[in-house]
């Protein structure tokens, strides 16, 4: 095990560690009541922005930029919504962060509120936690006893209410429009952008929506200050001036085919073959990673090559995955058919998406059927050229989709296909030695829709 | 001004126009296909067929930077320096990816679908799709499900636009349509219990650009590509809508509203949008008839005897004139020209005539939605119109109630009294105050007590059938041709008051606008052309001419 001794998740494993009375005993609140006395919310602000905290959600946005890009003097009310609609497949630090430290996640929300001047903050959380439900909303209600929320908060003029609100169980609603729009009560279709929520959020108002680890961040930077967190972490590229550079301390969920899979926290940097072998204790059963999802299935594959990688925001984006996402690593190992695991991602996406803009709608549907007729033998190698284009051509990025987790769902299609195309034509000649140069339409799979 | 520059060539815009590119680029006569976007809807930018290239020329080197990816055009503004690129390779991919798409799941069931021949997904594909199918074969299937009592949905054929969802909820207020499921297993649907069913419904069925949303009332009658559209004006009510009367043989087949931003936007309510089935009713009155001397007295149509229109002009005036006082009710159902006609000749019979105003049938109060649009409580197109023809002849407006009461004082000798309303709308005692007259002129549409009483009983044309304007209870004027020839035996009014004044040749509706604006200042702008979307007679009474 490295000498990076755990801030994040120093609670865990600390008996009662959730409780307020815990979080106190290990310095929690301290600086909240510090900031509170001494500090403007511009001061915070600034704090944030020189830490150079990056959102830890999955877009990796410096969190004190977007900040700043709220009105000045706005009349108010603002509100800050915290996501913690976990669904990316493979991620659960911020269950880790709920469930074992849930006082860490609130100091963060009051600080960011007071840096933003909401009196208002949404947790959004998903449905599939109610441990963490139980967990924060009985922290919630010891900070309020304790006079950490509420009206005029340590005897200031801030005041702050926090509600807890529990979604449906819909990955697009950790999308961030898709998420003000669930709050507002409609159906979680991600809005056009411009506005930004900044602007025009949640209830039409400015909004800040940020990631539970994100907020814990926050805390840990006001309790250990900003020359701590930017010991920490990769500095940025000095030849590229749109580097911002990766700083603090990340929580990496290790899951898939590994001896010790769970949630470590590392300095961001780490490579993926450090945090397999080091914390993970190395591929399972002794076989080798085929490959490597570098954070949550949308972000794509590396190969056994490419772990060298080092997984902070930049990283996993040189060897053409989607970039660093939510920090949850997959591991595949060799005996494993990536015919089964882009099946297995395309059935998830085609499930989740939530049908708004044309090419995510139909394309992951589209991805899903060719991949189940893959898989019963009836592939053709021209799906494969059918696929790598609807993983081109579907996403905000390309400009065909309204929001990014259209992306999420093009990137494992895209990594899959280029980087093992090999396997694929292998698995379609020898599962359909007749038909597999076919070009023609052929059937579907299945009889739909006989009524 | 704004310069917008459009596939290379540059247009210029007004300097306060919102425009998106879509509507730039129309101005530049390119069209941008589009599904989701619609001029009376939030834009949500979901169907991704606009998608275009942009980018913006710097005002002050001409430079010109591109967005590095592909936009929606219906989402993008359109300001000064503004580039839009929308036939370029990645743009062209881009819609082809898109036909592609959307006809995945689709039937593809044009020959047994109402859509065809006004179906956007059929006419974008020839436009932009690709020639060749490559996603699996399905079997057929198409779905159908009732959401509401005028409205049928094709599940299958829908391509998630959303625009009827929208329109429920921004225009009719109403909410009934919503999204179910998620994913490309999503559908359009109601709640249980709460169908489709407001007064605005109908307007679904325009806005879909595919065939998932069927008019009951239209489905399988006629096929889009044999009907012929006239644009025309509902007679419905005072809201005097743009429409387009759609005929095929001199039968309607269905309304649809006609854009106009200064009356109805682009909608229509459902009681104009099938209030056209009077048109084609058995029960019409098909022949001009005068009362036979053994039918004297009992009501029924035994009792009255064909005559030819040309004895009718020749008659009608002798016996009118043989009678004495004469009382005359201009419907409100006729158009200006009509009615300035019909005064004309009944002054020409007495100069002392006594002119009022027909029946202006009123129907609950005014109703207005969410989305602005208001359907009139006064189920008539033309009351404005015809007070102030009627002004024109005699400054004191009399009403309806002055006729009978005028008539009830015996203070008439002969009546004419124009009706053509499509319901009912005399009872029995207000019919019976015309009883003692020497003679009773009635032109209506359908039998009635009244008519059952008249001496002479006329025919009269549907809304569909005459030519002419009408002013709406904003003074707004309308002029319109006619769109389908009244039945065999019926003449519309104009053509009898034409006839009766001794005019050559056929009626010429526009010609007797432009007398009328040349001899009334009120009505002075209606000279010359009037533009599809009507004027308003107030405000170019106020400019000089």
């Amino acid at each position: 095990m490295p000498a990076f001794k755990p801030v994040l998740l120093e609670a865990v494993g600390v008996p009662d560690g959730h409780t307020i009375a815990s979080y106190k005993s290990r310095g929690g609140y301290a600086p909240l009541e510090k900031m509170l006395g001494e500090k403007q919310p511009a001061d915070v602000v600034e704090m944030v922005k020189a830490s150079g905290l990056r959102g830890r959600g999955g877009a990796g946005f410096s969190t004190g930029l977007k900040w700043t890009f709220l009105p000045k003097d706005h009349p108010g009310p603002i509100y800050l919504c915290v996501n913690a609609d976990e669904s990316e497949p493979g991620t659960f630090n911020n269950r880790i962060l709920m469930e074992d430290d849930p006082h860490q996640v609130i100091e963060g929300i009051i600080l960011s509120s007071y840096a933003t001047r909401a009196s208002t903050a949404y947790i959004y959380l998903r449905y599939e936690y109610p441990h963490s439900w139980h967990r924060l909303q009985g922290a919630i209600d010891e900070a309020y006893a304790a006079g950490y929320l509420g009206k005029n908060i340590q005897g200031t003029n801030f005041s702050l209410d926090i509600y807890l609100h529990r979604g449906a169980a819909a990955y697009i609603c950790g999308e961030e429009t898709g998420l003000i729009e669930s709050l507002e009560g409609k159906r979680a279709w991600p809005r056009i952008k411009p506005p930004f929520p900044a602007i025009e959020g949640l209830f039409r108002k400015p909004t800040v929506v940020n990631n539970i680890e994100t907020m814990a961040c926050v805390a840990q930077i006001a309790r250990r200050g900003v020359e701590w967190f930017k010991s920490i972490g990769v500095p940025a590229d000095p030849n590229n001036p749109r580097d911002p550079g990766s700083y603090g301390p990340k929580l990496y969920c290790l899951s898939g085919h590994v001896e010790k899979p769970g949630c470590y926290e590392a300095p961001l940097g780490i490579t993926a073959r450090q945090l397999i072998d080091e914390f993970g204790g190395g591929v399972w059963k002794g076989r080798r990673a085929k490959a490597v999802i570098p954070g949550g299935i949308s972000m794509g594959l590396m190969t056994e090559s490419e772990l060298d990688t080092p997984l902070d925001f930049a990283g996993p984006g040189r060897v053409g995955c989607l970039g660093l996402g939510t920090a949850a690593v997959v591991v595949i190992d060799d005996q494993t058919s990536i015919v089964d695991f882009l099946h297995n991602s395309c059935r998830f996406f085609a499930h989740e998406s939530c049908g708004q803009c044309t090419p995510c709608r139909e394309g992951t549907s589209w991805s899903l059927r060719m991949l189940e007729r893959i898989k019963a033998g009836r592939g053709r190698l021209k799906d494969l050229d059918i696929l790598l284009e609807l993983g081109q051509t579907m996403g905000m990025m390309p400009g065909s989709t309204i929001c990014g987790l259209a992306d999420g769902a093009a990137w494992p299609i895209k990594n899959a296909i280029k980087k093992f195309r090999g396997e694929f034509e292998d698995y379609i000649k020898r599962t359909n030695p007749s038909g597999w140069m076919v070009t023609d339409p052929v059937p579907a799979l299945q009889i739909v829709g006989a009524h | 001004m704004p310069v917008v520059i459009v596939d290379g060539s540059e247009i210029e815009i007004g300097a306060d126009e919102r425009l998106n590119c879509i509507e730039a680029a129309r101005r530049a006569g390119k069209e941008i296909p589009h599904y989701c976007w619609h001029p009376g809807l939030s834009v949500v930018a979901s169907c991704r067929m606009c998608l275009i290239e942009t980018g913006q020329r710097d005002a002050a080197t001409g430079k010109i930077t591109m967005v590095p990816k592909l936009v929606p055009g219906c989402q993008t503004p359109a300001k000064d320096g503004t580039v839009i690129v929308t036939e370029s390779q990645l743009v062209t991919d881009s819609r082809a990816r898109v036909e592609e798409a959307l006809l995945i799941d689709h039937p593809i069931d044009c020959p047994i679908c109402d859509k065809a021949g006004e179906c956007l997904l059929q006419d974008y594909h020839f436009e932009h799709g690709q020639a060749e199918r490559r996603a699996d074969l399905h079997p057929f299937t198409s779905r159908k499900r009732d959401v509401g009592p005028t409205v049928t949905l094709f599940v299958d054929r829908c391509i998630m636009c959303t625009r009827c969802v929208r329109f429920t909820r921004e225009v009719s207020g109403t909410g009934e349509l919503m999204v179910t499921s998620r994913g490309a297993k999503e559908e359009i649907d109601v709640f249980p219990g709460f169908p489709l069913d407001n007064k605005l419904a109908g307007n679904v069925v325009d806005l879909c650009p595919v065939g998932a949303l069927g008019d009951k009332d239209f489905l399988y009658q006629q096929r889009v590509w044999f009907l012929k559209r006239e644009a025309n004006v509902c007679g419905g009510c005072s809201a005097g809508c743009s429409i387009h009367t759609e005929h095929n043989q001199d039968t309607v087949y269905r309304l649809k509203p006609r854009e106009n931003p200064h009356v109805n936007k682009w909608w229509i309510c459902d009681e104009g949008r099938y209030g056209w089935h009077h048109l084609h009713d058995p029960s019409r009155l098909l022949a001009a008839g005068h009362r036979t001397e053994s039918g004297r007295g009992h009501a029924g149509t035994e009792a009255f005897e064909p005559v030819e229109w040309a004895d009718v002009v020749a008659r009608l005036r002798a016996d009118l004139k043989a009678a004495g006082r004469l009382a005359v009710a201009v419907s409100p159902m006729l158009t200006v020209e009509e009615a300035w006609m019909l005064c004309a000749v009944a002054r020409s019979i007495d100069p002392e005539a006594f002119l009022a105003v027909g029946h202006v049938p009123v129907a609950g109060e005014d109703e207005t939605f969410p989305g602005g649009f208001t359907i009139r409580a006064e189920k008539c197109p033309n009351r404005l119109g015809v007070e102030a023809v009627v002004a024109l002849f005699d400054p004191q407006t009399r009403t309806w109630g002055d006729l009978v009461a005028h008539v009830e004082g015996g203070n008439a000798d002969a009546a004419w009294i124009t009706a053509g309303y499509p319901a009912a709308w005399i009872d029995d005692a207000t019919a019976g105050s015309f009883a003692g007259l020497r003679q009773l002129v009635v032109q209506d549409l359908f039998d009635s007590p009244l008519a059952a009483r008249a001496t002479w009983r006329l025919p009269a044309a549907g809304f569909a059938e005459r030519a002419g304007t009408w002013v709406n209870v904003a003074h707004r004027a309308q002029a319109f041709e006619q769109a389908i020839k009244p039945p065999a035996g019926v003449w519309p009014e104009g053509r009898l008051y034409w006839n009766m004044l001794g005019r050559r040749g056929l009626y010429d509706p526009v010609a007797v606008r432009h007398q009328i604006a040349g001899s009334a200042a009120a009505f002075a702008a209606l000279a010359g052309d009037l533009p599809a979307t009507g004027i308003d007679l107030r405000l170019q009474q106020l400019a000089p001419s």
